[in-house]
């Protein structure tokens, strides 16, 4: 009998290699934008933030999950369904967006993603659809005014797998950088005290200081964050549709009208986080071309 | 995967020791004080039981998620500082402690009630009965479910990557984000937590064939 269980061994080890190496390599295959042309109800699955105030938040009266993204992300799927498809939301965070994206589990991402060149090695993205830029959340009597105030024994929170997580540890060094799982775990970390400031866009955090009065932003914004819409390799005639329906709402007064919905009040013209497209009304789709910087 | 192992190796040694300082601490920890409560438990006092016993049902029944957290979030916010790694071990001492109670207690049970009787018609002191006399076959009883608490242990060290505790699975996310290799990455990782629970398994088997819990 013993050389049995050895062999069911072997074979069960053969078959969980198998699985985990078929999940590691399993995208999407088909086409999104011919699955969208060839169905009579198509469903597209973004991924979004569902932690994010103003982004992505899950509004408990509703139970739906709203934001700036969401918004987009509808308009989008109506412009390339023709109104016919269905906009399905999967709640992601910066760590899990990309993984669920190259499983195929989610057709595009829609998550306050900044447009990185090491991202864009694994991962097509969109046009610019808005800009943000790094800055830092401090409490109301933060000694921190700037990037430049802070010195190694200033310890810094920041999100797992973010864009600002990365930068603030090029930028500076010398600070200790803490990685939180989401937003709003970092934002009890900031307010327990586990560290000084917290880190990431600043549209994001003014998002936070819309529900938290007693923090400020410490100062201007360090860095340019544009935020695309990240789809998998491969999916050229999808990204030829994404591109287009972008370019539409973008020169319908569609986009301008979700962006006054929920940054009207929070971000003045001209503020950091504003994009172009959005002040002059209509017109001009994405004027950044090289959204890689 | 080597490429990995290769760029990142001091990330993972010290994560690695990280989890393994967090295990060693919490486990001798969570011995301790389950031990205690696990006797506390069976004890004569109507009061030193009733704490004993909502202790551990307390801290058996909420996630191990909950209590780090009121530890890395609650505690610096209304007393005094702790760190992601110092709130990962407690809670995971606390948590652990509490299985290790139960397991204890169980063993306590087994061992048949005559023989305290016995000990007590002889004058003997109940302190003294459960220290010389039931005791040492608790101890041979419960080694092989404290050998399954103890790699859950291990295991449920992981929870510090949720509060920046700088453990394996911490940098293991780290690194994940940064080459975008998760699948790899965390198959690595995997493999490192194999590399201390198996030991672990061993150590426990071996101990188990010393004391010879098999024979009867």
């Amino acid at each position: 009998m013993k050389w049995m269980k050895h062999k069911l061994l072997g074979f069960s080890i053969l078959l969980m290699t198998l699985v985990l190496v078929g999940c590691g390599e399993a995208v999407a295959e088909v086409d999104i934008g011919t699955r969208i042309q060839t169905e009579e109800t198509p469903v597209l699955t973004w991924g979004v933030k569902a932690d994010t105030n103003l982004f992505g938040f899950y509004n408990i009266q509703s139970s739906k999950i709203e934001g700036f993204d969401i918004d987009i992300a509808s308009a989008l799927t109506d412009e390339m369904t023709n109104g016919n498809g269905i906009a399905d939301f999967v709640e992601v965070t910066s760590k899990t967006r990309i993984p669920l994206l190259k499983t195929g589990k989610i057709d595009g991402i829609l998550a306050t993603m900044t447009i990185t060149e090491e991202r864009e090695k694994q991962v097509d993205f969109s046009d610019v659809y808005f800009n943000g830029g790094q800055s830092l959340l401090v409490p109301e009597d933060s000694e921190i005014n700037s990037i430049e105030d802070l010195t190694e024994e200033h310890t810094v929170l920041a999100i797992k797998g973010s864009s600002s997580t990365q930068n603030m540890r090029e930028l500076s060094p010398q600070v200790e950088v803490l990685d939180l799982e989401n937003y709003s775990e970092g934002f009890v970390a900031l307010q327990s005290g586990q560290g000084h400031a917290l880190t990431t866009d600043d549209a994001i955090l003014l998002g936070m200081i819309d529900q938290n009065p007693n923090y400020r932003l410490a100062g201007q914004s360090f860095t340019e964050e544009p935020y695309g819409i990240a789809i998998n390799k491969g999916q050229d005639f999808f990204h030829e549709q994404l591109e287009a329906a972008l370019d539409t709402i973008q020169g319908n007064g569609v986009y301008d009208e979700i962006y006054e919905k929920w940054f009207g009040e929070i971000l003045p013209a001209g503020a950091p986080g504003s994009p172009s497209t959005s002040t002059t009304g209509a017109a001009e789709p994405a004027l950044d071309e090289s959204g890689d910087e | 995967m080597s490429e990995l192992l290769q760029q990142y190796w001091p990330l993972f040694i010290d994560g690695a020791l990280h989890t393994i300082l967090s295990s060693v601490i919490a486990l001798v920890l969570s011995l301790l004080i389950g031990t205690i409560m696990g006797i506390t438990q069976v004890s004569t006092n109507k009061w030193l039981r009733g704490f004993a016993n909502v202790y551990v049902e307390f801290f058996r029944n909420i996630p191990l998620l909950v209590i780090v957290m009121f530890f890395y979030v609650a505690i610096p916010m209304y007393l005094f500082n702790i760190s992601g790694f110092w709130a990962g071990t407690i809670g995971l001492t606390i948590y652990t402690s509490s299985f290790i109670a139960d397991n204890v207690r169980a063993g306590i049970e087994t061992v048949p009630k005559g023989q305290m009787e016995a000990g007590l018609s002889q004058g003997l002191k109940r302190s003294n009965i459960m220290r010389h006399i039931i005791l040492p076959q608790v101890f041979r009883i419960v080694i092989p479910p404290l050998g399954n608490q103890f790699i859950n242990l291990v295991k449920n060290s992981s929870i510090l990557a949720m509060v920046a505790g700088l453990d394996l699975m911490y940098f293991g996310d780290f690194v994940a984000m940064e080459t975008f290799n998760t699948f790899d990455t965390y198959l690595l990782v995997g493999g490192m937590y194999l590399a201390i629970t198996l030991p672990l398994t061993y150590a426990i088997k071996k101990l188990e064939l010393k004391l010879g819990i098999h024979d009867n």
